[in-house]
């Protein structure tokens, strides 16, 4: 008796052909940050050591992922899929413009934020593990960019939640616990709704591969219960960017952790929820979010104004940032209601500005407690008699979170605005205007107590540090040039909303020959 | 067998959320296990559901027959379950923390970070 013979083909499966050198860059920025941390946890015991590799490894990640942007630019969206097996059987990682553009400004902020650390976590928080968590949360916000597959997205979320509960809690203060505690439980909240949504996404499809669903989802439309999964993603994704109603948890932890961490939260976590909304929402689902909008128009313009008005009653001026987050986090929740080209670009326009400013905004509060000894408006004062220089920079900030020209929030804003008033939504535009009306109150309030004020005790002079300065200014200098010269930008954001709107590219990069099973 | 298990994840979802919106953290927390569990049985029941028909390719046969159980969601659960389970650890261990170092369980009093009387900004110089 012979013994059985397969015959299958596994070809149709499995990648025959030689992967190019240049598809690995798209897995290259996540396996390069597990890499380096996993070094960098090796070498507890030499915090010094840790600093001098984690510094020119986030230096690396920035060059890895400025090659990555810059190859799908060119030659379109990039799949590099795991253990040769091909979607939908294998795990897809699948780089479109939206994503590398995400992945590199965030590698940027990162990059700051490291340098910055070096003044600001002393030898303890490298002890507790600063650098080793820092690369972790950026593999786990690199690796949610970049993947192709819902499930994978889980995963990496968990990945930077983690590493984010770490360097929440660095310092082990009673603020801090108690903040870690609030921003924990909430955020494992989310991300286990998002799991709620997963389970019930693979059971309507039958797949996780975010191609395949993008294909499958027009055909499903009658049977499977597609509003429910958008209703749950928008939730959970609301929640992880801290939109209205579920922005409590926000305010409440960001003001607790090292500025740094609290400087790389707002720069990148929020932006991941926004990110993944985006994904879902717009590629995904574009019909549901359709009908959704209105609910999302109405969560955007009341994010917009709560936050604004936060930021007004706020008197510790890191939670005051922290409101400013939020307000932020509205007008891109504004931009996927609109959706439509204008609508998406602008928000993708709007979370690469808000990635930049928001680390910026944060670093420049360290600079301001540094030089005037603390957080509270109705202590500070007299910086601008201090320093004119760290004075005009933090000016730069202050008008681009406001969204006055010529600073990079300005475009964005307008574009949105636009968008708004075009689909006739001028209770939209109203409420983006006046965000930044109440969000200009706000910074002008701050400016004046903290800058133009005498100062009540005798400021000791305290000069610029490099290690605080450059990425500060480094921040600024891309504030200014995103503000002078969006036509680069904003060409790129529109092809990445174009990319979303209609992700036929995307698909043929996932199943070139269009076997889509 | 579906119908049963939806059931159950129904109840272990209500079960769940009852218990979260508790203000007591140590209640939150069981709350959090029991939903990290519904999630689980929810996913469980998004593959297939059978009895006794393990996902193994018969000796002569190209590809599983049909009716046997769908083993991607159990390779799901496996991740989920070792990502909840390290999740509900480091959650334990911060509320113990907090208990410690803030002296309450209720989360109503847990006013470290955002003190009753925060004072208003200055409304003039």
């Amino acid at each position: 008796m012979a013994a059985p013979t397969s015959t299958v083909d596994l070809s149709a499966a499995l990648i025959t052909v030689p992967v190019p050198i240049g598809h690995w860059l798209a897995i290259l920025p996540v396996a390069h940050c597990i890499t380096l941390g996993a070094v960098l946890l090796m070498l507890r015991g030499y915090p010094r050591l840790q600093a001098w590799l984690a510094i020119p490894g986030l230096a690396a990640l920035a060059l890895i992922d400025a090659a990555l942007l810059a190859k799908v630019a060119a030659d379109g969206p990039l799949t590099m899929v795991m253990g040769r097996w091909l979607p939908p059987f294998g795990i897809a990682f699948t780089v479109d413009l939206f994503g590398a553009l995400m992945a590199f400004t965030a590698a940027l902020a990162a990059l700051a934020g490291g340098i910055y650390a070096l003044a600001d976590i002393g030898e303890s928080g490298r002890r507790y593990g600063f650098f080793p968590l820092l690369m972790l949360l950026m593999a786990g916000v690199t690796g949610a960019f970049l993947t192709g597959d819902i499930f994978n997205l889980y995963v990496w979320f968990e990945v930077l939640l983690i590493s984010s509960f770490g360097l929440i809690i660095l310092g082990s203060e009673r603020e801090q616990i108690d903040g870690a505690l609030k921003y924990a439980v909430l955020n494992l909240i989310a991300t286990t709704l998002f799991l709620v949504g997963v389970g019930i996404l693979y059971a309507a499809f039958g797949t996780l591969n975010m191609a395949d669903i993008a294909a499958k989802a027009g055909d499903l439309r009658g049977t499977a219960p597609l509003m429910t999964l958008a209703s749950l993603f928008l939730l959970a994704f609301g929640m992880k960017a801290a939109a209205f109603p579920v922005n409590f948890w926000l305010p409440a932890a960001y003001h607790t952790p090292r500025i740094v961490v609290s400087a790389l939260f707002a720069g990148l976590l929020t932006k991941v929820g926004i990110y993944a909304l985006i994904r879902v929402m717009v590629m995904l689902l574009p019909v549901e979010r359709q009908e959704l909008s209105p609910v999302i128009a109405l969560a955007a313009a009341a994010t917009i104004v709560v936050g604004a008005l936060g930021a007004l009653a706020e008197n510790d001026i890191r939670r005051l940032f922290g409101y400013v987050v939020i307000s932020g986090i509205g007008n891109m929740l504004a931009g996927v209601a609109l959706g439509g080209l204008g609508g998406i670009s602008g928000a993708v326009f709007y979370a690469l500005h808000s990635m930049v400013l928001m680390t910026a905004l944060y670093l420049a509060a360290g600079e301001i407690a540094r030089r005037g000894g603390g957080f509270s408006l109705s202590a500070l004062g007299g910086l601008y008699r201090q320093s004119g220089g760290f004075t005009a920079l933090s000016l730069v900030l202050f008008l681009a979170a406001c969204g006055l020209p010529p600073f990079s929030g300005f475009w964005p804003k307008v574009i949105l605005v636009k968008a708004s008033l075009d689909l006739g939504a001028w209770w939209l535009a109203a409420s983006i205007l006046v965000g930044g009306f109440l969000t200009t109150i706000a910074f002008g309030r701050l400016f004046l107590l903290a800058y133009w004020r005498p100062a009540a005790i005798a400021l000791t002079p305290s000069g610029p540090r490099w290690r605080t300065g450059l990425p500060l200014a480094a921040l600024t200098a891309l504030v200014i040039g995103f503000g002078i010269l969006p036509e680069q930008l904003l060409a790129l954001s529109q092809s990445a909303a174009a990319g979303l709107a209609d992700p036929q590219a995307y698909l043929h990069s996932v199943f070139p020959e269009g076997r889509a099973p | 067998m579906e119908p049963l298990l939806a059931i159950l994840v129904g109840l272990f979802f209500a079960a769940a959320i009852y218990l979260m919106l508790s203000k007591f953290s140590i209640r939150i927390m069981l709350g959090i296990a029991i939903l990290g569990n519904a999630v689980n049985l929810l996913l469980f029941t998004g593959g297939r559901l059978t009895r006794e028909v393990p996902p193994i390719i018969p000796a002569g046969l190209d590809s599983l027959p049909a009716g046997t159980a769908n083993p991607l969601p159990q390779a799901l659960i496996l991740t989920a379950i070792v990502i909840s389970f390290s999740f509900l650890a480091f959650l334990l261990v911060l509320t113990y923390r907090a208990y410690q170092d803030l002296g309450t369980d209720n989360t109503s009093d847990m006013r470290a970070a955002e003190p009753d009387d925060r004072p208003l900004p200055p409304s003039g110089y």
